[in-house]
């Protein structure tokens, strides 16, 4: 059958009616968010539009990105070819042969060539996804049957091609055997006198499966090839991502158990999602067989939306709850599994942010039905009396410091806060990190004084676990101390201290210049006031450093500790496979630090097993909770004669041997 | 019917320093909290209302301050918090006060409800006698159920409740016709944590407060005068000095030997 307008004109309508109509049904559902600025600084936007969605930087962060980034750049090329074989189909007239040929030649040669280009990607992609899939259930039928279409349009577009290409005789077939090869490859197939069936067979096959792959972009995963790129233009530009502030008034909700709870932007992650499994392999919850998977979170919410959509659009509840241990629903079990690594949003090619989906369903389940896992009872009620986690008398906070002769922070005096933290203050072991600090800063002649029993718990763990209305007033008591006092610098033991006065008190109005300190210890190095003896080299040890997650991946603090360590050691630490930004948690940020794991594997033993497979004699951390994970984990993996050590620790040795 | 829960507001007696000077307690700046004994017979006031729709009243008695307490027990959802506040009743031990908590109960049993249950922790960690609550059940004639760690059943036909108290190596099982006063152990149930809602709306309530006008006590049953305990003295009992047995961080297997050794030797351990 001629391809002819009669037939394909009103099918291309109706298939361009429907394609819309889907693009719309669930594109429209973005707006039930609330809103939100996502078109501030559009310089940096377009830059970074350019680096992560055209030149695709995250993607190549795996070598298999490679067959993605082909595959993305050949449809970019393929569009040109599409267009005119739709334009063609309308309207017969119109053909890139009308071009000058100058423009019409290259052009054919490019698309033939990137056309076989895909044809193998496609080959490469499906033998990947058999034989080494991204995630064990990633063997999908949709993600097979759109590579299958993908291979069906390369196919039948050499299938018209060559059947074009065999009724050319004499100098036409020569040109064309140059500008075309490929194509030109496919005229043995075609047997004599065939080729007008075998170029209309082909047209209609190559039509019906474009209009076909256009109509399943956006009922599957595939909706990302329209979402994508939006979604990186419209990303978070700040760093690290801060929860929302709440507002509390009597008569307000706090958190959300429903999709509209959600911005705008939230819900439009949902479409963009690949499924790629990036997140999910690199999740410390998934990856120890919890049942959080943060790709799943992200479907989760997308068919919940779909199936809640037209009840929420008239303003009536939802239909499907948000928290629920049904599907389509996210589990209690997975919300409170995560540790807000952030490796999720790390990992992610397209900039979905995973981890802060779950803050609002943290916090209405505490503020809103005061339902949480029976450990946080006390915890909460330790911190809201005592501001420390163990409800240690506050008059205890500054006693390690007697030993130095109170050190008390005296406003117009000292320069630096040294901000001690629950831990550094109360935790035996971290109290010694505590002493190695401030018998450096000392040493370094640096200013420094504590706020002793006055200092107050930071409040990260009560925000991280979605007690907002604790943080709020934790927050607040502390800023005004710091104002009162006039503190502008702070050192902090800590990083999530130090990662919840830099960042999370912004919002509340305070910029505090807040180092951590390897940070501190660096510059006092490079400086030259702290001296290392000249013997330093002989006595580096085999060292492997973990990054903390609120060091690094919070904060982009990588270089710095690494720089410590090596001036002080003589050498570079041992890096762990999974290290700077794709370094795995130890399993105790977002609460979970004071949280039972009765499921799965126990984070902190399988970082702990992974920095022993390097055979070091000391594993250096740079956090409190990171030195407690890997001191129980050496414990259980009966490892002990590997020492666990503060950062600090390692440089006070070498600093006061001689 | 009603449930009432009796509160009292403590210093935080693990921030509470004794005067070495005067042997008094120095208060000063140190924060109040709820009696811990009673956040659990506030909780087991709740349950009952939760299981069969009761009306909860929390009573303290206490200076003007007190009220911040009752707050937290009105977040936590009771439907009422009366303040027993007067000058008049400064001073008073135990026995005075269970005379304006009993007052106060009569008053709520004769002008609002019958009353079917009284709460108490077991004691106070400030005073530690563990006397008010069955001061309160003698003087108005209830039945008296201390130490218990189970409400097992509530009779509403019969009138009868059934309890299991935790005594020394046993529990016991005792059922009582209502009205029924109980002190509570801290095994009896956890307390909730409240919601934000109702935290801000426990912030904006008024707390009403019942003075000596209202509940017409003689004076001489009530306050110092109505006292007859005197604090002689408060000191830190003198302790043998104990000994740091070995060094477990270093030779933990070896300090546990030392350690068993030392308790077979005074016959410590049963074998």
């Amino acid at each position: 059958m001629t391809p002819t307008p009669t037939i394909f004109v009103p099918l291309f309508i109706a298939a361009t009616a429907m394609f819309i109509w889907s693009c719309w049904k669930r594109l429209s559902l973005t707006a039930l968010g609330r809103t939100e600025n996502r078109l501030d600084n559009i310089g940096q936007r377009i830059s970074d539009t350019i680096r992560y969605a055209f030149a695709q930087k995250r993607v190549l962060a795996q070598p298999s990105g490679l067959i993605h980034v082909a595959i993305f750049w050949c449809f970019l090329v393929l569009l040109i070819a599409n267009t005119e074989f739709i334009l063609q189909g309308l309207f017969p007239s119109i053909s890139f042969t009308r071009l000058p040929e100058s423009l019409s030649m290259p052009l054919f040669q490019m698309i033939d060539v990137v056309s076989l280009i895909t044809l193998l990607a496609v080959i490469a992609a499906t033998t990947r996804r058999i034989v080494a899939p991204p995630y064990p259930e990633a063997r999908t039928f949709e993600a097979f049957f759109i590579l299958f279409l993908i291979a069906v349009l390369m196919l039948a577009s050499f299938g018209i091609n060559a059947a074009k290409i065999s009724t050319f005789r004499g100098s036409t077939l020569e040109l064309a055997k140059t500008i075309t090869p490929v194509s030109y490859q496919f005229i043995t197939f075609i047997p004599e006198g065939m080729g007008k069936v075998v170029h209309d067979l082909s047209w209609w096959t190559h039509a019906l499966v474009l209009l076909l792959f256009m109509n399943l972009l956006p009922l599957s995963k595939h909706f990302h090839i329209i979402t994508a790129i939006p979604n990186v233009f419209l990303q978070r530009l700040e760093h690290p991502p801060l929860p929302e502030r709440e507002e509390f008034k009597v008569g307000n909700s706090f958190g959300s158990n429903q999709v509209d709870g959600y911005t705008w932007k939230d819900l439009l992650d949902s479409f963009s999602c690949t499924e790629c499994g990036r997140c999910q392999m690199a999740c410390p919850a998934d990856q120890t067989g919890k049942p959080l998977n943060p790709r799943g979170v992200i479907a989760t919410i997308k068919h919940n939306l779909m199936k809640n959509g037209s009840l929420l659009k008239k303003g009536e509840p939802p239909a499907i709850p948000l928290i629920g241990e049904g599907e389509d629903s996210i589990s209690t079990e997975a919300i409170w599994s995560c540790t807000t690594c952030g490796a999720c949003i790390q990992a992610c090619p397209v900039f979905i942010e995973q981890m802060p989906k779950l803050t609002p369903l943290r916090r209405h389940l505490v503020e809103m039905e005061s339902n949480f896992p029976a450990e946080l009872l006390n915890l909460f009620e330790n911190m809201e009396s005592r501001s420390n986690p163990w409800g240690i008398a506050p008059t205890e906070r500054g006693k390690w410091a007697t030993l130095l002769g109170d050190r008390p922070f005296e406003t117009g005096k000292t320069e630096y806060l040294f901000y001690v933290g629950c831990a550094g203050s109360f935790d035996a072991r971290t109290k010694q990190v505590t002493m190695a600090v401030a018998q450096l800063l000392d040493k370094a002649g640096v200013s420094w004084g504590i706020l002793g029993k006055d200092e107050k718990c930071c409040g990260d763990s009560m925000r991280r676990l979605g007690n907002e209305y604790l943080f709020d007033s934790m927050a607040k008591e502390n800023i005004a101390l710091f104002k009162e006092r006039k503190i502008t610098k702070v050192i902090a033991q800590c990083p999530h201290c130090m990662s919840t006065l830099k960042n999370d008190y912004r919002q509340y109005g305070i910029e505090l210049e807040v180092l951590h300190h390897s940070q501190l210890l660096l510059q006092l190095l490079q400086d030259g006031r702290l001296k290392l003896p000249e013997e330093t080299k002989e006595t580096a040890t085999r060292l492997v450093y973990h990054d903390s997650c609120y060091m690094g991946r919070h904060n982009g603090i990588y270089d710095e500790p690494r720089e410590t360590l090596a001036l002080a050691t003589g050498e570079e630490p041992i890096e762990m496979a999974r290290n700077r930004e794709g370094a795995f948690c130890c399993g105790a940020g977002g609460g979970r630090m004071w949280m039972e794991e009765f499921t799965g594997e126990r984070i902190n033993l399988v970082r702990t097993a992974e920095a022993l497979e390097h055979e070091p004699d000391t594993i250096c951390t740079a956090c409190p909770y990171c030195l407690t994970m890997f001191i129980d984990g050496v414990k259980d993996l009966k490892a002990d004669k590997v020492q666990v050590r503060d950062i600090a620790e390692i440089i006070a040795e070498a600093v006061f041997r001689q | 019917m009603l449930i009432v829960a009796c509160i009292k507001q403590v210093p935080d007696t693990t921030q509470v320093k004794i005067d070495p000077a005067t042997n008094t307690l120095m208060r000063e700046g140190v924060p109040s909290i709820m009696n811990p004994y009673d956040t659990h017979a506030l909780e087991a006031a709740l349950q009952l209302k939760d299981q069969f729709g009761f009306r909860v009243v929390v009573l303290s008695m206490g200076p003007p301050g007190a009220a911040h307490t009752l707050r937290k027990a009105l977040s936590a959802g009771v439907d009422q918090a009366i303040l027993l506040s007067d000058r008049l009743f400064g001073g008073a031990d135990t026995l005075a006060t269970s005379n304006v908590l009993a007052a106060a109960i009569k008053k709520l049993n004769d002008e609002m409800a019958p009353v079917g249950v009284v709460i108490c922790g077991k004691q106070t960690i400030d005073g530690d006698t563990a006397q008010v609550g069955p001061g309160i059940a003698v003087r108005l004639g209830y039945q008296q159920l201390t130490l218990v760690d189970r409400v097992e059943e509530l009779d509403m036909i019969n009138k009868r409740i059934t309890v299991r108290r935790k005594l020394e190596g046993r529990h016991e099982r005792i059922e009582t016709p209502l009205p029924a006063l109980l002190t509570v152990v801290r095994e009896i149930n956890r307390p909730r944590y409240p919601t934000v809602n109702m935290r801000l709306a426990s912030e904006a309530a008024d707390i009403e407060i019942w003075n000596n006008e209202v509940l017409k006590l003689e004076t001489e049953t009530i306050g110092l005068k109505g006292s007859p305990t005197w604090v002689a003295k408060i000191f830190s009992p003198e302790r043998d000095k104990g000994e740091i047995v070995g060094n477990g961080y270093n030779d933990p297997e070896g300090t546990v030997d030392l350690l068993l050794n030392k308790l077979l030797d005074k016959d410590l351990l049963p074998l």
